[in-house]
């Protein structure tokens, strides 16, 4: 019996492990390599010389990439305290309502998020939903609310709030019941038992969601160019535009291998710490 | 210790704020859908459903809906046959490197993704692949098939192994045990995982944006004529494509509850 196991273990990974072989860790190295060759050439078939790295140093791009990780944490920790009482709730609080905010919320992640996104555009701009209305009623104008940084992150916050909340109330659900009632029981006031008991116990929930929440809008794009107007520029507009406008691939290359290397060694160190097998619920 | 009654009302309307959040966005370009005037601005005065005409009429948008269809599709079918046999592998079958595997399904998911869109367009270069739409279902496979293996693997995890093994002791062959047993019990976590991969095949942007070449998605289409300047056919056209998830997922509950309700009566 184990052997045919470990047989059919192994024979049933093979599709999608060579299919991502060859989909996403070959162009990896692609990018890798890349990132090595002179400025503007569009083949590997040069010698490195690492040129893109000076550049990006020298030009300052590595600000782009401090904006970018900088909105990511702001967005991530926005995420956290407004989805961990909803996730509390979907855990522990609500019944059948949970069912009908678990659909509500995925159906969103359905619509591309250009049309959200924009819809964040005609809700905001001069002369949007808002200020429109808010004319009409008061018959005082104001400007319009977007093309600033403060409504990038707004614009995080909105599109990744799936990517936080269901990994959260997931980790919620590990929480005993009895182990609250215990601290409760034992005089610790709720922020106590926040700290001390439930913190703790959900912990690889919160990992899970803060870590893909960090990682996704650390490499966001959409938002800063539709609702921030390129206010700020962030590192993927910058890789970007050194591919299309600037035609330089070893630039962009090395940029994106820099923002690669950031968020690939926190998910890397995430993904290794958490147990799987416990969070998607293997029974035993 | 649990919370209070006023305590449970405030989470109930905390939670409906929330979804009220999520869905504004879409109310406003529902609205300006049917606005008469060439350039928006709220409150509308007049109302119209001209948009909705034209772009049904338009050759483009019947262009882009087809290639978006065909792309969703074939990315469905595949993630859905991938997506089986790598849970199975995820959470069934206790072999080696399964913890090493895990992780590397997990890791597409956790990567930006124009990132990965760019990285797929330097490969497809590197080894002289043209981009057109054919590459853009590689590139959402990248991303959607690891999806759908979580989705079918959380089913996985709740299967009784012993079912297998009494297959195959009342002399099953692996195939026949894989048909008879295996694909039925999964069967349900294989459907949703084929919803799921359709929908967010459908309405991918950041992956398209590259990896697409001289085609055109829905997706990217709406994100070109956002930029370039408004055109009234861009709110009608995403109203289109939302109406068009929307249907897919009413559909898909309507069978889901009708297969469950038919089973039941012939047990019965």
């Amino acid at each position: 019996m184990e052997r045919i196991n470990q047989r059919l273990g192994a024979l049933s990974a093979l599709p999608v492990v060579l299919f991502l072989a060859a989909g996403f860790l070959a162009p990896l190295i692609v990018v890798a390599a890349f990132s090595m060759m002179p400025q503007k050439v569009f083949s590997l078939a040069n010698l490195p010389d690492f040129s893109s790295y000076a550049i990006m140093v020298k030009e300052g791009y590595w600000e782009s990439l401090l904006v970018s990780l900088a909105m990511a944490l702001a967005a991530t920790l926005i995420l956290f305290v407004i989805c961990w009482p909803l996730a509390f709730a979907m855990a522990k609080v609500f019944g059948r309502f949970t069912l009908v905010l678990t659909i509500g919320v995925v159906m969103t992640l359905f619509v591309s998020e250009n049309i959200r996104l924009f819809g964040w555009v005609l809700t905001l701009m001069k002369g949007g939903l808002i200020e429109g209305y808010w004319r009409t009623w008061t018959g005082q104008s104001f400007d319009g609310l977007l093309y600033n940084v403060p409504v990038i992150i707004f614009g995080l916050v909105y599109v990744y709030l799936p990517f936080m909340l269901f990994p959260l109330a997931q980790g919620i659900s590990m929480v005993p019941d009895d182990a609250r009632q215990a601290a409760f029981d034992l005089g610790a006031n709720r922020w106590q038992i926040f700290r001390e008991v439930e913190l703790p116990l959900a912990a690889p929930g919160i990992m899970v969601g803060c870590l893909i929440t960090f990682v996704l809008t650390a490499g966001a794009i959409a938002e800063s160019k539709l609702l921030g107007g390129r206010a700020v520029i962030v590192i993927s507009d910058e890789i970007e535009r050194a591919f299309t406008y600037g035609q330089n691939w070893p630039l962009g290359s090395a940029l994106a291998v820099t923002l690669i290397g950031v968020v690939g060694t926190l998910a890397i160190f995430g993904v290794s710490r958490i147990d799987l097998d416990a969070i998607m619920g293997r029974r035993r | 210790m649990n919370p209070s009654k006023g305590g449970r009302i405030g989470l109930y309307a905390y939670g409906i704020l929330i979804l009220a959040f999520l869905y504004l966005p879409l109310i406003s370009v529902g609205f300006a859908s049917v606005s008469q005037a060439r350039y928006l601005s709220f409150p509308i005065r007049q109302y119209t459903t001209q948009w909705y005409g034209q772009a049904l009429e338009s050759d483009t948008v019947s262009d882009l809906l087809w290639i978006s269809l065909q792309v969703a599709t074939i990315v469905t079918i595949i993630s859905m046959v991938l997506g089986f046999f790598g849970a199975l592998a995820f959470a069934r079958y206790h072999w080696r490197f399964r913890r090493l595997y895990q992780k590397l399904i997990l890791l597409p998911i956790f990567f930006p993704q124009s990132v990965l869109g760019l990285a797929l367009l330097m490969w497809f270069n590197a080894v002289g692949i043209t981009p057109t739409w054919h590459t853009a279902i590689i590139a959402h496979l990248v991303w959607i098939a690891p999806i759908a293996t979580l989705i079918i693997a959380i089913r996985a995890y709740s299967f009784d192994p012993a079912l297998e093994e009494a297959a195959r002791d009342m002399g099953c062959s692996t195939w026949q045990t894989l048909r008879e047993v295996t694909i039925p019990l999964l069967m349900p976590g294989v459907i949703s995982a084929g919803l799921f991969s359709f929908l967010l095949s459908w309405g991918n942007f950041p992956l398209s944006l590259f990896t697409t070449g001289a085609d055109l998605t829905l997706p990217e289409w709406l994100y070109a004529k956002m930029v370039s300047g408004y055109s009234p056919l861009v709110p009608t056209v995403g109203m289109l494509s939302v109406a068009a998830s929307i249907v897919l997922v009413v559909v898909a509950f309507a069978v889901s509850m009708l297969t469950t309700r038919f089973k039941r009566n012939t047990t019965n």
